[in-house]
């Protein structure tokens, strides 16, 4: 019998494993009326202990599973933001599938599963565990997209972004499988070492990460691997849209910069002109094609896009400073994403929910609060300041133009003067046009607190922007000496 | 004292403008304006006998504060008190201050009185600042400044759009005299490196013969700067060319045309020509040109005068031609005559407007000519008025005694034109000579039409018609004894054995330039002809209507072109329609469609934003929801992105 592995480092991750266990066991045996709430609440806490857990471990550089799992700031800094996300998901979700048919107690473990396989990708240090944490999230939540079973767009979602799912980890297998046959292992730092003693980069490898990279765009919703985005967004039940705009994003996110930065990072100047295009595409085709939307929901599918195609724009730099872009980026984008959805999640008249942007018109007369708060949402996210949205960009192209990618900078730059163009459109029309209908009042306290505690920080991020930078720094700084 | 005179006008400009509706209404208005307007006359009065009779240094400037300093370009507010401000200063408050009492009878029926009288004073203090400025853009300053409140006042009705039409017109062509005036006032700067009039007067002798340069060609800087300055000159006061704003400006009520387009605002070109003449004197070239524009404007004025209809066109036109006589006088160095003459002619055309202003006032608001006759037995004291009016202007007199205002100062001025004895001299005598017979026909037409014969006004305005009020016929009766004696009383001091003491330094005559002189000597004929001309127009008048209208309508038809020709103002407005205003429609319709609608709008916001609306649409068309369209982009995106390699890599 060998020696146990060394599992310490990964003790979150354990401890979500078999909590999720658990509560599959407290939702069979209560009584089905009342599992939902018991198991949703539990579910939170078991994240927060996670969460507790993760903040607890440090961000001190350490290896696992043999060397397959790796925790270091950055890692600390991504999985925070994750079981944030996913925390705040399934505190939104609390009303809206209680009344939509979907009060099932799978629900919370599913997403506390999702999360699981993210925190795995977080931590990945192997193309194998990479994998394998990938599938784990994916699989979760082509279950949650379709979670509505009745509802043919919901099934319908489900079934697109699951066979279009198997298709880009086809593509990332295949990736890796030529990495691997050039690399000779799997292993991050094995591989970083192994190309960093080549002189020039075979074909073969470029090819390898370019199918890899494919891989992981379809996860972060990067042009072209985007097309699910849209009609998996509207078809999702509305809380699972906003789980999905958030946490996954983080985690892919993080991913593809530990792939990236880690093994390949000595070959920046091979690759970058893959993620130049990726985010170059995102961004112009985020900006534009949201412009006829009406859905706002596929609207905000379009907006994710985009947002996405800045935040690559620090990887396309490839420095340090990019990476701290990204995660300030990420950052941000999860606080005002969330808000934004907890205002579209109180969309709803007469007990049935609306989702055209057409059914915001006049809100600011009929819900004044709530219309500050999507004002202010809105403003952020395109970029004025000094509203938080702003510093995102700011960080990013800044780490552009010291890159000196100015193309790419000036293309960002105008793709934000055309994504101005909607975020204001839905500004116009809450503030200008005769009032329809008037919304319910905003159903749970932890909706009103999201939103408020959203449209606080989204203010407030100007005076205190150390509290974030500081942090995004030192993570960044851990992930490439590692 | 001097800065009460010219702060007190706009005080109550001020105080009528903007509290009146606080402190009592139009009572208030009236009472302030007229006071204040009133004590300022009085004041400048004192003034005019101090510093015109007070001998050697009576003439001061007041330093009021700083205005502009930025490197050498400094100046300040001054008023620069000399016997030509001084003569500016009785003339400018004296007329306002009948017309303010005046307007208090003629606009009691108007409801914005307030506002009236407030412009009025506001027009007064600017008039003033302009008279008193002892630098260029100080009486550029106040040179607008009158434009503004004339352009108010021409527009006071403005719920008549002929008004509207008339206010930016007079606007419009006085930029074009501005235009030249600003470009005067730069070029002072140029060569003589201030606006000061001080020091610029006294750069003037060793700047004579300088060159400017300019687009490759040089000009004698005196002369360009002469030029330029009186392209202003010839803007304000309506001279041939920049004239046509004037007869509309009579759209304006008629206190506004006897206060500012008579007496006093449109003579501030003579003053400004008379104020420069430092300059004028050292240069032949820019004083044949006044002269020759002065003398043209005198006859074409005429000409046009003779013909029109309207009662208060045919005294805008005549005011047209007799500042023409001040210019040719100014132009011919004989500045006293041109001064000796705005003077008086302030009187008698101030009578003259304010006098057919109350004929229409007793017509209820009718100007036609042809629509009055037979009310001189209604209003006999506005006919003895404006025969007053008519022999003063018309130059009656006996020569070597004593005459009507004008006599005196139109006499002089024709004599001083011959007195030149040059080619252009000439040329302004005999012009002025013609233009006296036309000035006395029309006076006497506008007479006979106006207040004999059969009446021809309907039988509602013929039963309405009355004497005005005191309150317009006294300013009315005060300037009859103007137009009466100020030829004979101010003769000697402003053109006669006095001169010198009188001007002193305020007027510069060069040795070389005699006419002035030699109109002292002139033979008796050229001293009778301005008489004999005058009395022929008189006797031509009678011979013409003084029986009605017939023999002139009969006269208009045998002249045929010749008498359209002067009804339709030798057909400068059409001109002018042709040439400048509808191609500046045409050109701002070209950049307006063409230029913003279609390359900036089409190529900028409109194109962009309909380009990206339709990249718009065209992206969400690539969305079909097809599973196998979206797996089919994938991988056209890896393929894309390996090609890209396999071809550029390396």
């Amino acid at each position: 019998m060998s020696e146990l592995p060394i599992m310490g480092p990964a003790l979150p991750e354990i401890f979500l494993a078999i909590a999720v266990m658990g509560l599959m066991m407290v939702g069979v045996f209560v009584k089905p009326d009342r599992a939902l709430p018991l198991v949703s609440a539990l579910a939170i806490a078991v994240l927060l202990v996670a969460g507790a857990l993760i903040a607890a471990g440090g961000g001190g550089y350490q290896l696992a599973f043999g060397d397959l799992f790796v925790v270091d700031r950055f890692a600390v800094f991504m999985k925070l933001l994750v079981i944030a996300g996913s925390v705040l998901a399934i505190i939104m979700s609390e009303g809206f599938i209680r009344r939509e048919g979907m009060d099932r107690f799978e629900y919370p473990v599913l997403i506390c599963l999702a999360t699981l396989g993210m925190l795995m990708m977080v931590s990945a240090n192997d193309l194998i565990a990479l994998y394998i944490g990938l599938e784990l999230q994916s699989l979760s939540l082509y279950v949650t997209a379709s979670l509505q079973r009745d509802r043919l767009r919901s099934t319908e979602a489900g079934l697109k972004y699951f066979v279009l799912g198997a298709l880009s980890s086809g593509m990332l297998l295949y990736g890796a499988s030529l990495i691997y046959g050039f690399g000779g292992t799997t292993e991050f730092g094995a591989l970083a070492a192994h190309f960093g003693e080549l002189e020039s980069v075979p074909v073969g490898v470029i090819t390898g990460i370019v199918f890899l990279v494919a891989g992981l765009a379809f996860k972060v919703s990067a042009v072209p691997f985007h097309m699910w985005t849209p009609d998996v967004y509207e078809g999702a039940p509305t809380p699972v849209t906003a789980f999905f705009a958030v946490a996954p994003k983080i985690a892919a996110m993080a991913l593809l910069l530990r792939v990236m930065m880690g093994p390949f990072g000595g070959m920046v100047g091979e690759w970058f002109q893959i993620i130049w295009f990726v985010s170059a595409a995102s961004m112009v085709l985020g900006a534009f094609a949201a412009i006829p939307q009406t859905n706002i929901k596929r609207l905000m599918a379009y907006s994710s896009i985009g947002h996405v195609g800045y935040a690559l724009i620090g990887l396309a730099a490839g420095t340090e400073e990019g990476v701290t872009g990204i995660l300030i980026y990420m950052a941000i984008y999860l606080v005002m994403n969330v808000g934004t959805f907890a205002c579209i999640l109180s969309m709803k008249v007469k007990g049935r929910m609306v989702e055209q942007i057409s059914d915001l018109a006049g809100l600011a007369k009929t819900k004044p609060a709530m219309a500050a708060a999507l004002l202010i949402f809105m403003f952020s996210m395109a970029g004025i300041p000094p509203m938080a949205g702003f510093f995102g960009k700011l960080y990013v192209f800044r780490a552009a133009i010291n890159a000196e990618l100015y193309t790419l900078a000036v293309i960002g730059a105008l793709a934000s003067v055309v994504s101005a163009f909607y975020y204001l459109r839905i500004v116009k029309v809450m503030y200008f046009d005769e009032p329809a209908e008037a919304f319910d009042p905003v159903e749970t306290r932890g909706l009103k607190a999201i939103i408020g505690v959203a449209g606080v920080i989204v203010l407030a991020f100007i005076f205190y922007p150390s509290l974030l930078a500081d942090n995004a720094a030192v993570a960044a700084v851990s992930l490439l000496q590692g | 004292m001097e800065a009460a005179i010219v702060f007190l006008p706009l005080a109550a400009a001020i105080l009528a403008g903007f509290f009146s509706r606080f402190l009592g209404g139009d009572r208030f208005a009236n009472l302030v304006t007229c006071s204040f307007v009133v004590l300022a006359a009085v004041l400048s009065w004192i003034t005019f006998f101090r510093v015109g009779f007070g001998g050697e240094g009576a003439e001061h400037t007041i330093r009021l504060f700083r205005w502009v300093a930025s490197g050498d370009f400094v100046f300040d507010w001054a008023l620069r008190i000399d016997t030509l401000t001084a003569v500016m200063l009785i003339v400018v408050t004296t007329v306002s201050a009948l017309v303010h009492v005046y307007s208090i009878g003629y606009m009691s029926h108007d409801p914005a009185k307030p506002r009236f009288m407030a412009y009025l004073s506001l027009f007064t203090f600017m008039m003033l600042m302009l008279v008193t400025a002892d630098n260029l853009v100080q009486m550029f300053f106040g040179w607008e400044g009158v434009g503004l409140a004339s352009y108010l006042l021409i527009g006071f009705w403005y719920h008549k759009p002929s008004a509207n039409a008339a206010a930016m017109k007079a606007f419009l062509v006085n930029r074009v005299g501005d235009f030249g005036y600003g470009l005067g006032i730069f070029g002072c700067f140029v060569v003589f490196g201030s606006v000061e009039l001080d020091q610029i007067f006294a750069a003037v002798p060793d700047a004579a013969g300088t060159t400017i340069s300019f687009l490759g060609g040089e000009f004698d800087a005196i002369t360009a700067i002469c030029l330029l300055l009186f392209m202003g000159a010839m803007g304000k006061s309506a001279q041939l060319g920049l004239h046509t704003w004037l007869p509309d400006a009579m759209e304006g009520p008629t206190p506004v045309s006897a206060l500012i387009h008579a007496a006093t605002m449109v003579t501030a070109g003579v003053f400004l020509v008379c104020r420069m003449s430092p300059i004028f004197e050292y240069s032949d070239t820019a004083l044949t040109v006044v002269t020759f524009v002065g003398a043209s404007t005198a006859f074409f004025a005429a000409t046009v005068g003779l013909t029109q209809n309207d009662i208060k066109r045919v005294i805008a036109y005549s005011t047209c031609s007799q500042l023409g006589y001040m210019f040719f006088a100014a132009g011919v160095s004989a500045y006293p005559a041109a001064m000796f003459h705005l003077t008086t002619h302030a009187f008698f055309k101030a009578l003259l407007f304010l006098g057919a202003g109350s004929v229409i006032h007793a017509m209820s608001d009718e100007q036609d000519m042809r629509k009055m006759g037979g009310i001189a037995k209604h209003i006999k004291f506005t006919y003895a008025m404006m025969w007053i009016g008519s022999l003063s202007l018309a130059g009656i007199g006996i020569p070597g005694v004593a005459g009507f205002a004008g006599f005196h100062s139109k006499d002089v001025i024709l004599e001083s034109a011959w007195g030149a004895h040059s080619g252009i001299g000439n040329y302004a005598f005999w012009l002025g000579l013609v233009a006296a017979f036309m000035t006395a026909f029309y006076s006497w037409r506008l007479l006979l039409m106006t207040f004999h014969g059969p009446a021809r006004a309907d039988e509602k305005t013929m039963a309405h018609i009355h004497e005005s009020p005191p309150v317009m016929t006294v300013p009315l009766a005060i300037l009859a004894v103007g137009a009466v004696i100020a030829g004979v009383a101010l003769a000697p001091w402003f053109t006669g054995h006095h001169m010198a003491d009188f001007w002193r330094d305020s007027i510069l005559i060069l040795e070389e330039h005699k006419a002035l002189e030699n109109a002292h000597h002139a033979p008796m004929w050229v001293k009778i002809a301005p008489l004999v001309f005058g009395l022929a127009g008189i006797a031509v008048a009678y011979w013409v209507y003084g029986r009605g209208l017939e023999r002139g309508r009969a006269a208009g038809q045998f002249l045929g072109p010749f008498y359209q020709f002067s009804l339709n103002k030798w057909y400068f407005d059409e001109l002018y329609d042709f040439l400048f205003v509808r191609p500046a429609f045409r050109i701002g319709k070209l950049f307006w469609k063409k230029g913003d609608g279609r390359v900036i709008d089409g190529f900028g916001p409109d194109g962009v934003a309909s380009t990206a609306g339709r990249a718009a649409k065209a992206i969400s068309l690539l969305q079909t929801g097809y599973v196998y369209h979206y797996a089919f982009a994938m991988l056209i995106g890896v393929v894309l992105l390996v090609s890209f390699y396999l071809l550029f890599g390396h």
